[in-house]
């Protein structure tokens, strides 16, 4: 359990409320390394267990030969597929029930290069590591599909879900007089979090405790509940600090359950961090993807259809579905649209959630497809871009809540100086420095479930603010300190926060851009119910100071109560508390719906995605926008491409805390930067491997790449959105970079590079 | 990584004889070593540390040349102002190589013996054909992803990439390897793969690097590393090129010229004939541009790394006319 109470304020008057640009709460723990990640948890016992990896991608293991590693020193136990405790199989996210029969954490079966089919447990890491490797494992080999482009690979299942039309897409793109036509594919990408996944298990009778970085506690403790068959309350799951997630932590896995079985059989306290190499295949990013698109259009550049086909690699045990749909139904006013998607199973790990999935590679299709109208019509990418511009939701025919991306084009567009832009392609440069100016839009749906909170005013008249929501860099601790700050009158540095333990009130997926608008809801509601009770008691309590004044309600400021029209009496919350001899005021609040507070609704809200309602639930249609525009300077003799500049406006509604908003979406753009120019994950036809499975060799952005990047904030208060008026902020920004980067690449060089990511050897 | 014996020389020469064993490797700055041993490359019995012996890590510059001990840090060379004036490839090369962390730790001695980055030799468990690694056992590279194999040097046995950059300095500036009391030629220090891509230098066991000199020369003081990568920083070269230049008086004719690649051949690649067919003559873009792809000249590509073919002679290009003031 952690505690986060902030240290001072800046000297702003703004600090402590909502909308203060106040730092983050957590930045001295996690500066000064006393912020205690999972890993680094320190229990009696501790033992630790190593995994092994399958060196093939398809076939089945017909014999594991552990003898060596069963005699090495320090070793307690070897799991292989012939002893690995078959566990229940645990209902997925989405609600509904897992896979048919048991789920093995080691299967017998190999799907993909890189599973998990065997682990040791030894006294210390080394003796673990060193025994892991005396495993010998024979297979029967099958044959395997490394990816897309394998012939074997076919084409893929029909997701009906995502097919969406609106007219007579393919008819209008026929009789266009302008039509464009093209592929554009994205890799297979990685989140590579510092914080490599990992997890202790300790068992107490039927109890099971958890360290574990978690973006969805409740989710997360779910499934390790069912797993082993014990009831939810005797899962405590513990996460206060996660080192990055963006996406790639909010589901148990495996190596998780692999875990808590060493734990139950030895028990002890079993410790299990995947290495650097293992991440790759532990969990799964995002698929690579395919899509064409054609585009039909006046000559004017007026939008009059587009037909869109989609695939995505999924593994050959799940259902992963990246929608590339998603951002081309919405962005702009075409009469008519058809698109739809195939996912392709093939040896792979079952891919997962990656920053934005399905806005993130929709995006690059459309953006980039809209850029290449422009060219092919002659006007300028911003122009055709308002020239289209939806006014309501083409899709859902509902109005917009807010949209805010004319503002963002604007705001953008002078910023970066944008009316001198030269409209040939290689009509810019500086010595050899081909320059290229691009523009790109994005968007992230507004999504939306209800959450609960604690808001506990103590006797010295701080307060706390309790929930099993997590905060994983993004500023929870913080924002719901300025929420609860800011309703209950008192400075922010007298509220404590507690986040990241099952044992507090619930909270869905901190995923989907949703936890701040939900968070702050119920915190906000929840102290708002405390601090009513509080002057309840201060108008009625026999020993108030109030009790004989005139008035029905009172002010709480600074921590002190007043009447609204009077100095005196004045009393602050502490020695109120003393003097009514009161120990504590509490509220617990959710913000579920009046028919959805059973129990079993209660559970299914926090614990799976089935309550999150969609984007155009409730008459609007609700979106957060960015417009991204981007100067790059590729070498006309390396085709090497850098950033050099950029402008990104943002439209995420109102912003609880500007200075966290703006780096939430610097963090972003740069993942979006390296997403255009660096990362993929090269796969070995051969072996369906990932080759470059670290960091030297994986490649992320570095400081270097990165050039002085300009946020601008235009977005307004939208309470069709969410209760304080916020809109989605974490997936926004990497919406559109990567298109932006490639339209000012083919503004630079005249080349469209349509897969990513562009590389030098793209542009020679 | 699997247990071993850590040692710790007294000397030099203790240093030689526990190293002589089979199966013992060298600690220097570790950055190598560390990372072998945890993808299970290395599997050394015995370490024998050297990182304190004294006087191995001096870096002296004087009217003939320098002179650096193979435990001076590569960051304490990349920032060492006698040397930048000296040899400014050669600290450019430093300075644009690996991270600011494994510059701090790396030796000159360990940078110069590290290994390919071929993903191939680093992935035992799941490619245990590897030439290098296993002698006889094969070549998974082959018919593999080759976007960053080489394409001068190979053989039938390996196609992996010397992957450093002071090492395609050295060999530009003739620089000398010092092995206690012998010493080699740089580019005779770095071995061709051929049929035995195990053995990649010209070096005995039980011997240590104890220094690396560079002759001073007008070609090195007016010098430079140009490196090309993908990323801007903490990358191996897609494909690099140390050039040196000395012009006659008119600043204009070749006087001396000096030009190695990395990034695209199985050792630190000189490419003399580049270097002869510029000598003498007045330098112009279009004859640079000529000559420059002369250092392709047996090259031999694997499908996607045949871009390197296009690079290189332009990296080339661009290093002789920057040094010539003519880009």
């Amino acid at each position: 359990m952690t505690f986060i109470t902030p240290k001072a304020k800046h000297g702003d008057a703004s600090d402590g409320n909502l909308g203060g640009r106040l730092s983050r709460l957590d930045g001295p723990a996690k500066i000064t390394g006393s912020a205690t990640y999972a890993a680094e948890h320190q229990i009696d016992g501790l033992v630790y267990a190593v995994t092994v990896q399958s060196t093939i991608a398809a076939g089945v293991v017909t014999s594991v030969d552990a003898s060596a590693a069963e005699a090495s020193p320090g070793v307690l136990l070897v799991l292989t597929p012939d002893n690995i405790m078959p566990l229940k199989s645990a209902t997925t996210w989405a609600g509904t029930p897992g896979p048919e029969g048991p789920f093995l954490a080691l299967p017998r079966i190999v799907s993909f290069n890189g599973q998990h089919i065997a682990a040791v447990v030894a006294e210390t890491l080394e003796q673990a590591t060193a025994a892991a490797a005396l495993i010998r494992v024979t297979y029967e080999e099958k044959a395997h599909v490394y990816g897309l482009d394998d012939p074997k690979a076919g084409e893929g299942v029909p997701i009906d879900r995502m097919t969406m039309s609106r007219g007579d897409a393919v008819k209008a793109l026929a009789e266009a007089p302008v039509r464009i036509e093209q592929e554009y594919r994205t890799p297979r990408e990685y989140n590579v979090a510092i914080e490599p996944h990992g997890i202790i298990a300790r068992w107490e009778a039927d109890s099971l405790t958890l360290w574990e970085p978690s973006q969805w506690i409740d989710g997360m403790a779910r499934s390790y509940a069912e797993w082993f068959d014990i009831p939810f309350e005797n899962v405590r799951m513990i996460s206060p600090y996660i080192g990055g997630g963006f996406g790639s932590k909010a589901l148990s896995l495996p190596h998780g359950a692999v875990a808590a079985i060493a734990a139950r059989m030895l028990g002890k306290p079993v410790k299990l961090v995947v290495t650097r190499p293992q991440t790759f295949t532990a969990y799964g990013g995002r698929p690579a993807t395919r899509q064409t698109l054609a585009l039909g259009a006046t000559r004017e550049g007026k939008l009059l259809s587009i037909v869109q086909h989609g695939v995505n690699e999924t593994s050959m045990l799940g259902v992963a579905v990246e929608p590339l749909g998603s951002v081309t139904a919405i962005m702009y006013a075409v009469p008519n649209f058809s698109s739809r998607q195939n996912i392709i199973p093939l040896n792979t790990v079952t891919p997962g959630a990656l920053r934005a999935p399905g806005e993130n590679p929709s995006a690059f299709g459309i953006e980039s497809a809209i850029d290449e109208l422009a060219y092919e019509v002659g006007i300028d990418p911003l122009q055709i871009r308002l020239l289209n511009y939806a006014e309501e939701d083409p899709q859902a025919k509902i109005p917009w809540s807010t949209r805010r991306l004319r503002e963002a084009f604007a705001a953008g567009a002078e910023a970066f100086g944008w009316s001198k832009r030269s409209p040939a392609p290689r009509s810019m440069r500086e010595g050899k420095q081909l320059i290229g100016w691009g523009v790109a839009a994005g968007t992230y749906p507004v999504r939306r479930t209800p959450g609960e909170a604690l808001v506990r005013i103590l006797a010295d008249g701080t307060a706390e603010v309790a929930s099993s929501s997590i905060d994983m860099g993004q500023g929870t601790y913080t924002i719901l300190a300025q929420t609860a700050a800011e309703v209950l009158g008192i400075p922010v540095e007298q509220v404590r926060v507690k986040l990241g333990d099952s044992a507090l009130p619930r909270a869905p997926v901190a995923g989907g851009s949703q936890l701040a608008n939900l968070m702050t809801g119920a915190v906000h509601k929840a102290a708002h119910a405390a601090r009513d009770e509080l002057i309840g008691l201060a108008l009625n309590h026999p020993g108030s100071p109030f009790l004989d004044q005139q008035t029905n309600t009172l002010t709480i400021a600074d921590g002190v109560i007043s009447t609204p029209r009077s100095e005196q009496p004045a009393i602050s919350i502490a020695d109120f508390m003393r003097v009514i001899g009161q120990e504590k005021v509490e509220a617990l609040r959710d913000t579920l719906p009046e028919d959805k507070k059973n129990t079993q609704d209660r559970y299914n809200n926090f614990t799976t995605m089935m309550a999150m309602k969609p984007p155009t639930e409730g008459g609007y249609s609700l979106h957060s926008w960015c417009a991204h525009f981007v100067e790059v300077r590729v070498d006309e003799d390396f085709g090497t491409v850098r950033v050099s500049r950029m402008v990104s406006a943002l439209d995420s509604g109102r912003l609880y805390n500007p200075k966290l908003a703006e780096s939430q979406w610097r963090g972003g753009i740069i993942m979006g930067i390296g997403q255009a120019l660096l990362e993929e994950g090269v796969v070995d036809p051969r072996y369906a491997r990932v080759i470059n499975n670290n960091l030297g060799d994986y490649l992320v952005a570095t400081n270097a790449d990165i050039p002085d990047l300009q946020v601008i904030s235009v977005g307004v208060p939208d309470h069709h959105a969410s209760v304080l008026g916020g809109k989605a902020v974490g997936e926004l920004p990497i919406v559109g970079v990567a298109p932006a980067i490639a339209n000012a690449v083919f503004h630079a060089t005249g080349k469209r590079i349509r897969d990513l990511p562009i590389t030098l050897d793209k542009l020679l | 990584m699997k247990n071993f014996t850590y040692v710790r020389a007294g000397s030099a020469q203790e240093a030689r004889t526990a190293s002589a064993l089979a199966g013992s490797m060298i600690l220097a700055g570790g950055t190598t070593l560390l990372d072998l041993a945890k993808c299970g490359v290395a599997e050394p019995d015995t370490v024998v540390d050297i990182t304190h012996l004294a006087g191995l890590d001096r870096i002296e510059v004087d009217g003939t040349g320098a002179s650096i001990g193979s435990l001076a840090r590569m960051s304490a060379v990349a920032d060492h102002p006698a040397m930048q004036d000296a040899f400014p490839a050669v600290t450019q090369s430093l300075a644009l190589a690996a991270s600011a962390q494994i510059r701090n730790m790396a030796t000159i001695g360990g940078n110069l013996l590290q290994r390919t980055r071929c993903p191939y030799f680093r992935d035992a468990a799941v490619f245990p054909a590897c030439n290098k690694r296993s002698p006889g056992s094969g070549c998974s590279a082959l018919g593999g992803v080759t976007r960053n194999h080489a394409v001068l040097g190979t053989s039938d046995a390996c196609i992996a990439t010397y992957p450093g950059d002071l090492a395609v300095a050295l060999v530009a500036f003739d620089a000398v390897v010092h092995l206690g009391s012998r010493a080699t030629p740089v580019d005779d220090f770095f071995l061709l793969p051929g049929n035995h891509p195990d053995r990649e230098h010209a070096m005995d066991r039980g011997e240590i690097i104890t220094s690396v000199t560079i002759p001073l020369s007008a070609a090195a003081r007016r010098s430079v590393y140009l490196k090309i990568r993908d990323r801007q920083s903490y990358e191996f070269a897609a494909a690099s090129a140390a050039v040196g230049l000395e012009l006659e008086e008119d600043g204009r004719t070749v006087r001396d010229v000096r030009i190695a690649l990395g990034g695209v051949a199985t050792k630190p690649w000189r490419v003399r004939a580049v270097e002869a067919a510029l000598i003498g003559k007045v330098l112009e873009p279009e004859l640079v541009r000529q000559a420059s792809l002369l250092s392709m000249q047996g090259a031999a590509d694997h499908g996607a790394n045949h871009y390197k073919i296009d690079l290189a002679p332009r990296v080339i290009t661009r290093a002789v006319l920057q040094l010539g003031g003519l880009a």
